[in-house]
């Protein structure tokens, strides 16, 4: 049977003009070499076999042998997936499968090693120690393999640790206590997959079954922790999944927020809308980019000129019985943070140039990130920024925080079919905004003329770079 | 009007023949017959030659009709012969379904006056509750997965947007499709003039049956052909709505959401492919070691690396499902499983629902067997090669046959049509016995599987004990252009055959239309073509049929050509 490897597979005989190549035997013997080394004799390599003439690597399908299996001459070992067929490989020795190197699904080029056959069983140790030492260098074989650290191999501990901490069980009421878990095949196998553990998943399926979702679920609540933690080590430590069924008191900063918020009942607020087309701001974004220019700035910058026209938008009320006119206009740009929400202060954001802005810009948010942030830095604020448009959020509604006048949320700026005034059907860039004001000092007329200016500033930019 | 012309001369001369025994109405019989298949062409094409050897064979039949006689017998019995003396059928079938259908057509053809009896529906199980709603749901899921495969659209350049179904409109396809086959079916014996008897059919004696509650007819032969129903083991409830058969669920009156499959043979494994193409999670339950016990292990393997391991089925090997209950009361169908070695229970599951596919008994009650003392063995009759009846004694019961899923020789429709005509052949006086290794089998999943003849395990038992040698080819559908095209590369043919005389002893093929390629080789089997003879014959390009044509070529054989195809001819 030996003589049938590759010889029916030499390009000669698969006439090239035929476009069936045809593996004419498909039971392929296995060709083992002594290993270059020679450290043990009687351990032989067992290499990816060229199944076809094309082929230059092949992925392992299934080993139908164990480690620690006998073989006997001729016995079919691992099936092999080559660019034409899959084909059952056979063992041309005796001797005992001491070591796979090249797990399932694994993908090995021709003629590398993708196990180690052992002639006695004294061996299989040693050849094992030899798979673990050359394993490490045969980087190129199963994506699963050890050895390497991919990139992607770094999610699932993480996945593991994070779904390990979510410690409600599943209620099914077979489970018996949590010794048994009834989850469907598909989310089995997605559980395996994914590698989350099915046990700590809440099943959602009918009487508490874990079904697909929830495995995706937990798996995908695993992962959007994974990326945090990697961003900033140092505060990896916090950014571990929710205790689902228990009770966290807030942090300080989280009190401050939720102070704020109730206080802010107080205020008489109502909110006014506008769609600005955003093409000319696109653009000129577009050409400062390179720049160090941020979008962000370039909304402050806009919204500060604009402000600057309207001064009683950028005022407030302390009292409840004055006008509060600042002196100058300092925009807030509200900010998500881990646990929190922060609103850096970009100051005199009317007078500063957009690329100091933009700089300062950075650093605040540098500043946030690392917890540095003084407090003029972010309660000096005399109109807020609020932009979830990153998220494709086209709209949304902001509280206005206490002590301040107006605070405008920013849409996605997004293409639009829209009627332009010649009467034709355009495509053009649109941004909604909507204000939410003090109506004890800011009236409708004065929201809306302050939006008119604005919604003229960014559609037509110039004045943003001086 | 083609089927009766060469119908009316049959009766008179086989059917009249007085009979004093078996044995010489064989005799006697045989070269009429001979002569009378000669005859069928050269009847369709020119009259008179046929009403020149009509009268010759009535001469040597001491007939006294004359030919204008016999023609107008002929129509006015429609084809079925005018009735006989003693008898009120020359041929009776209990069971109008798919093996009692091909019989009675086949007795037609021969010029037998044939009722068919029917206690049910025409058409049986397989028309009604099998293979024919089952391809209608399987065309359903084939489609699904098609739209749902974007990896294989997109490598096809298509774009779909999401896929969806309506249960009740596949349903009714499948119910529509059942009464048409049905319909079909009944008008094909009614238009050549088969009675069908309406009413449960029951054995009074030898040649005579009760049909309903009072009405008595007898025939020179009669065929068993009562088919199955669905096996349910003990322990098992069915309840028609969460614990299901094959019965219930060709219906589709509902997708549960995870469903258990209780055995993993051609039924499990075709409605798996349904269930999971509607969006339903599988969970296979199998007494046997392996899934798919019965198919070749190489076939098996790879159908489930493809029909099982990428879906969304998990499974259970090497237990049983000793106990059922369906879901009532909120609570889910609850199923117990012990190991089927050790009898220790092994797990217990909640599912949504349980169908049940354990196999098909023989649906043999209240057939008044034993007033011929005739013992079934786990309900099957017991029947010879010839599909003879066995009584209790192991005697031949005379004029009593039975084919198809009763006597369980092979359960399958064609098998039982093969059987039926295989009978009709005999009682018309020509000697026949079907060759069950010819006869194909399918799985319509997807891809398809189909087999005919030996596995592999079997073909080297009996090598072993007869002393030859087996071989085995194998091509891959990965090398087929069409298969390519398609898109659908993933598939396997294999050939067992013996490389001294080049006899294919089996063919499996899992792949693109599988149930489709195989009748290459389960002809070839039948009419006993050698390896060495096909593998000249010229298969179209590109085609899938190609598969076969490199499984054949790729086959060692020792021998020569045995003979030349056919003279060369110039065209």
């Amino acid at each position: 049977m030996a003589h049938l490897l590759n010889t029916s597979f030499i390009p000669s005989s698969s006439s090239s003009s035929s476009p069936t190549l045809r593996p004419r035997n498909p039971t392929i013997l296995i060709q083992t070499r002594r290993p270059p080394t020679r450290i043990v004799a009687k351990i032989r390599e067992i290499f990816m076999p060229a199944l076809s003439s094309t082929m230059t690597e092949g992925k392992i399908v299934s080993w139908m042998k164990s480690e620690g299996d006998k073989l006997s001459k001729g016995e079919s070992v691992v099936v092999v997936e080559s660019d034409k067929a899959d084909m059952d490989v056979e063992t041309f020795y005796d001797g005992y499968l001491a070591a796979i190197m090249v797990e399932e699904g694994g993908v090995a080029p021709v003629g590398s090693a993708i196990a180690l056959l052992a002639e006695s069983q004294a061996e299989i140790a040693d050849a094992k120690s030899k798979a673990a030492s050359s394993s490490a260098e045969t980087t190129n074989s199963a994506a699963e393999n050890v050895g390497p650290t991919v990139v992607a191999a770094a999610a699932p501990p993480q996945v593991k640790e994070a779904a390990s901490l979510s410690l409600s069980l599943s209620t099914h009421p077979a489970s018996e206590g949590g010794k048994r878990v009834v989850a469907s095949p598909y989310a089995k196998k997605l559980a395996k997959e994914l590698k989350v553990e099915l046990g700590r998943v809440v099943g959602s399926g009918p009487s508490g079954r874990v079904v697909a979702k929830d495995v995706e679920a937990a798996a995908a609540a695993a992962v959007s922790v994974g990326p945090t933690a990697a961003e900033a080590a140092s505060v990896a430590a916090k950014s571990v999944g929710v205790e689902l069924g228990t009770v966290v008191p807030f942090t300080t900063m989280q009190g401050a927020v939720s102070r704020n918020m109730v206080e802010s009942l107080a205020v008489p607020t109502f909110r006014v809308g506008y769609t600005f087309t955003t093409d000319a701001l696109d653009a000129l974004y577009k050409k400062i980019k390179s720049k160090g220019v941020t979008m962000t700035a370039l909304l402050a910058k806009a919204t500060a000129l604009a402000l600057a026209k309207h001064p009683v938008v950028n005022s407030s009320c302390r009292d409840g019985k004055s006008f509060t006119y600042n002196s100058s206009i300092n925009i807030a740009v509200a900010v998500a943070m881990d646990g929190g929400l922060i609103t850096p202060v970009l100051q005199d954001a009317d007078k500063v140039d957009i690329y100091s802005l933009s700089r300062k810009w950075k650093e605040l948010v540098d500043k946030a990130r690392a917890k540095q942030l003084q407090p003029q830095e972010y309660n000096t604020g005399t109109f807020t920024l609020s932009n979830l448009g990153m998220f494709g959020v086209d709209r949304f509604d902001a509280i206005l925080p206490p002590g301040t006048g107006a605070i405008m949320a920013v849409g996605a700026s997004q293409p639009t079919v829209v009627a332009t005034k010649d009467g034709r059907i355009g495509m053009k860039n649109q941004m909604q905004v909507n204000v939410t004001a003090d109506h004890r000092v800011i009236y409708g007329a004065d929201l809306a003329s302050f939006l008119q200016t604005l919604a003229n500033i960014i559609e037509d930019p110039k004045d943003l770079t001086f | 009007m083609q089927s009766s012309l060469s119908l009316s001369l049959s009766p008179h001369t086989s059917l009249t023949i007085p009979r004093p025994n078996q044995s010489s109405f064989a005799t006697s019989a045989k070269p009429i017959n001979l002569r009378f298949c000669g005859l069928r062409r050269e009847a369709l094409g020119d009259f008179s030659p046929l009403l020149t050897r009509r009268l010759h064979l009535n001469s040597i039949t001491a007939r006294r009709h004359s030919a204008a006689d016999l023609v107008v017998s002929a129509s006015l019995s429609g084809g079925n012969g005018s009735p006989p003396k003693s008898f009120d059928y020359d041929l009776l079938i209990i069971g109008a379904g798919v093996g009692g259908h091909g019989a009675a057509l086949h007795a037609v053809e021969k010029g037998l006056k044939t009722g068919i009896i029917e206690g049910d529906v025409v058409g049986g199980t397989c028309v009604n509750r099998g293979c024919v709603p089952s391809k209608a749901l399987l065309a359903v899921s084939g489609r699904m997965r098609e739209l749902q495969s974007e990896h294989h659209l997109k490598a096809l350049g298509l774009q779909v947007s999401a896929a969806g179904y309506d249960r009740q409109g596949v349903a009714d396809h499948a119910n529509n499709l059942a009464s048409k086959i049905r319909n079909n079916l009944t008008n094909s014996m009614k238009a050549i003039g088969v009675d069908i008897l309406t009413g449960v059919g029951t054995i009074l004696g030898p040649q005579k049956v009760k049909v309903g509650s009072d009405k008595v007819v007898t025939a020179q032969n009669i065929i068993i052909a009562t088919g199955s129903v669905p096996f349910v083991p003990k322990g098992i409830e069915v309840d028609g709505k969460t614990v299901i058969t094959s019965d219930h669920a060709l219906k589709l009156e509902s997708v549960p959401d995870w469903i258990a499959i209780v055995g993993s043979g051609y039924i499990g494994l075709e409605f798996s492919d349904v269930y999971t193409a509607l969006g339903s999670e599988v969970t296979f339950i199998e007494a046997l070691d392996q899934l798919m016990p019965g198919f070749d292990p190489e076939i098996g393997k790879l159908a489930q690396r493809v029909l099982i391991n990428p879906r969304k089925i998990d499974y259970h090997t090497g237990v049983f499902a000793t106990k059922i209950t369906p879901a009532k009361d909120g609570k889910p169908v609850i199923i117990e499983l012990i190991d089927a070695k050790t009898k220790e229970p092994k797990d217990t599951l909640e599912v949504d629902a349980a169908l049940i596919a354990t196999g098909r008994a023989p649906f043999t009650q209240g057939l008044g067997l034993e007033n011929v003392n005739v013992a079934t063995q786990r309900g099957f009759v017991p029947v010879d090669e010839r599909m003879r009846v066995i009584d209790a004694n192991g005697n031949l019961v005379p004029h009593l046959f039975c084919i198809g899923d009763a006597n369980g020789k092979m359960m399958l429709a064609h098998a039982a049509s093969a059987q039926g005509i295989s009978v009709v052949e005999q009682v018309t006086g020509r000697d026949h016995v079907l060759n069950h290794l010819s006869i194909p089998a399918a799985c319509f999943t997807h891809p398809e599987i189909s087999m005919v003849g030996l596995t592999e395990p079997q073909a080297r038992e009996k090598a072993e004990k007869e002393g030859f040698e087996v071989s085995i080819a194998k091509t891959s559908f990965k090398a087929n252009t069409k298969a390519l095209a398609e898109n659908e590369g993933e598939g396997l043919a294999k050939l067992i055959y013996r490389p001294d005389s080049g006899e294919i002893l089996g063919v499996h093929i899992f792949g693109l239309h599988a149930a489709d390629l195989i009748h290459e080789a389960s002809n070839a089997i039948a009419l006993g073509t050698r390896i060495q003879d096909i593998k000249l014959a010229v298969h179209a390009h590109p085609t899938l049929s190609e598969v076969l044509d490199e499984l054949f070529k790729s086959a060692k054989v020792k021998a020569q050509v045995a003979s030349p195809v056919s003279e060369p001819v110039a065209v």
